[in-house]
């Protein structure tokens, strides 16, 4: 209790009444070790019964120190790094870094890397949306999406090993466009997987999106408004969920994001359940965007020329993606050697996590839960 | 960009390469010449410079548009482009250590206008100890990324509502991503004390 009361000196506590019935206000830990956290977060409450007063995050628990590593390795050493942060999404998190090295060389991935890229980032999307269904929805009490997801899920992790020989930390791509040719098989395997996925999806959506007791415990809980969203620099699924048309695939698209024909899904009043629908949406729009490039990739080298050994000339590049959680950025610093004078990431999940105290605010301790699930956060990029 | 903060660090760069990089880099060629940063042309930035005047140094590189400015202008600055240019998103706040320098850190804000879709940089140079203002009033969501900047390089930042560490222990000591930060330092005392262990490592 002493060492919560440390963290919320700003909240204005007051002496903690003489017995324990007496008192309206209540500190309690969540975390660091708890379920429904998604890791090692720890989440301070300040409670009144069992309505939250105020909220303060602690966080650091997965803290490896990215950013220092990245200017002892060379650009290419660091690469398979970057699959650490975000690791449910690592294919979204190695197309970001390669691609902003890319730009810092000033090379372009030929577009048949480009096209393999977006398949797998798009599969990667599904995977990591599937992941987060079907913990958000256990969090809540639903216990068969994720039996369901994980099912589905298995699919597009099996693609990715033959593609690459890992699962869930790829190391994909390659700075200047892929490593790998596709496999033999390869677009019978995606196409196999997109024909089944929108009846799989259908399912979740049986299980979920008229069930009372979901609709009960999601809708109205951690509404968030547009104009919150953007001060507070939250992005993705999030953002979108509160009436923000937002994609950085349509807003300033990479790799070949400008040949497919997609929509961007947002929902109308910000709360759990429109986060939810989005992301079903979403995965929808995945699908649609595989099922074009599939059909044709082109043919041609998968990989531009790059150096053996990469050493951009001296100056510095932002470059951004749509990672499944929202904006993945990397700021990149070339002092003209092969290593990287300074990389730092701009993690989606860190900036959405600091929403979670006004989403709360008001709410009851149960719905903590559900907001945690809902802003779909990964510890190992949040602390990176 | 002004000519020191091109030149990198050539005795701490050297100390820090692994002993494997070092006879690959003897037979490198020198340093290949990239693009240089071109003056960059706009109308807002004719209105803030009609206004700041030679404040502030428009650049652009490889189409990427940014401006060093004098810290003096921070926070107003900010404050004009959020309000008259309508950066209304502050993507990061981040800082890169320069020790030869004598204005040791630049401060960057990474900003984006959700109705005109456009990208742009802010970058200041600060002394160590030199405190800058804070933005969490301009963008709330500098808050944590303010900390961040702390926890990782000191930089104090004035108004800023809960200065503190946010990824490292509150009682740690040093300041990770300076330059002089070894990669393998830690704070010992403070592995000892809590963990119970010699050391880390």
């Amino acid at each position: 209790m002493t060492d919560a009361t440390k963290y919320l000196s700003h909240l204005e506590l007051g002496e903690p009444d003489k017995t324990f019935l007496d008192s309206n206000e209540l500190i309690i830990n969540m975390g660091p070790q708890h379920p429904a956290t998604h890791g090692v977060l720890r989440v301070i409450l300040k409670l009144d019964g069992e309505k939250v007063l105020g909220t303060e995050c602690v966080i650091g628990y997965l803290h490896r120190g990215v950013e220092k590593i990245a200017e002892h390795r060379t650009y290419t050493m660091f690469n398979p790094y970057v699959d650490r942060m975000d690791y449910v999404a690592a294919v979204s998190n190695g197309l970001g870094y390669c691609e902003a090295v890319e730009k810092l060389l000033n090379v372009e991935a030929p577009p048949r890397a480009n096209y393999i890229r977006v398949i797998l980032t798009e599969l990667n999307r599904l995977a990591s949306h599937q992941l987060w269904l079907g913990t958000h929805a256990l969090d809540i009490g639903a216990m068969t999406p994720l039996f369901y997801t994980f099912r589905d899920r298995e699919e597009i992790l099996k693609i990715l090993e033959k593609y690459c020989g890992a699962r869930l930390t790829t190391h994909a791509f390659r700075i200047g466009g892929c490593l790998y040719e596709t496999y033999d098989g390869f677009e019978r395997d995606v196409k196999k997987f997109i024909d089944s996925a929108p009846s799989k999806i259908d399912e979740y959506e049986e299980l979920l999106t008229t069930n009372r007791i979901w609709v009960e415990r999601t809708k109205g809980v951690g509404t968030i408004s547009a104009k919150d969203c953007i001060a507070l620099g939250v992005t993705g699924p999030v953002l979108r969920a509160s009436g923000v048309k937002w994609d950085l695939r349509k807003a300033q698209p990479y790799a070949a994001y400008r040949d497919f024909d997609f929509e961007i899904p947002i929902g109308e009043k910000g709360d759990t359940y429109d986060r939810y629908l989005v992301r079903m949406q979403e995965m929808r729009q995945s699908l649609r965007i595989i099922e074009q490039a599939v059909g044709r990739i082109p043919e041609g080298p998968i990989m531009a020329k790059v150096p053996k050994v990469i050493k951009p000339a001296v100056g510095e590049i932002y470059h951004s993606i749509e990672a499944p959680k929202g904006e993945l950025g990397y700021f990149i610093v070339s002092d003209g050697s092969t290593q990287p004078y300074r990389v730092r990431v701009r993690p989606p999940s860190f900036v959405n996590l600091q929403a979670l105290d006004i989403m709360v605010r008001g709410q009851l301790v149960a719905d903590v839960i559900a907001v945690i699930g809902t802003l779909d956060i990964v510890l190992g990029e949040v602390d990176r | 960009m002004p000519e020191e903060t091109k030149s990198p660090s050539p005795s701490t760069d050297g100390e820090a390469k692994p002993a494997a990089e070092a006879p690959h880099r003897a037979a490198m060629p020198a340093k290949p010449t990239g693009p240089a940063p071109e003056p960059w042309k706009s109308p807002m930035i004719g209105r803030l410079q009609e206004q700041y005047g030679s404040g502030i140094d428009p650049l652009t590189y490889l189409g990427q548009n940014y401006m060093v400015v004098d810290s003096s202008l921070i926070p107003e600055l900010l404050r004009v482009l959020r309000d008259q240019e309508e950066f209304d998103y502050c993507v990061d706040v981040t800082a890169l250590h320069y020790p030869q320098r004598e204005k040791q850190f630049d401060v960057i804000w990474i900003l984006y206008s959700h109705p005109r879709n456009e990208r742009i940089r802010v970058k200041t140079m600060i002394a160590d100890g030199e405190i800058i203002p804070s933005c969490v009033s301009i963008w709330p969501t500098a808050n944590w990324l303010e900390r961040e900047v702390y926890d990782m390089f000191g930089i104090r930042f004035e108004g800023h509502p809960d200065m503190k560490r946010i990824l490292l222990p509150d009682g740690w000591k040093g300041h990770p991503l300076r330059k002089d930060y070894g990669i393998i330092q830690q704070d010992n005392e403070w592995v000892q004390i809590n963990l119970g262990i010699e050391s880390g490592q």
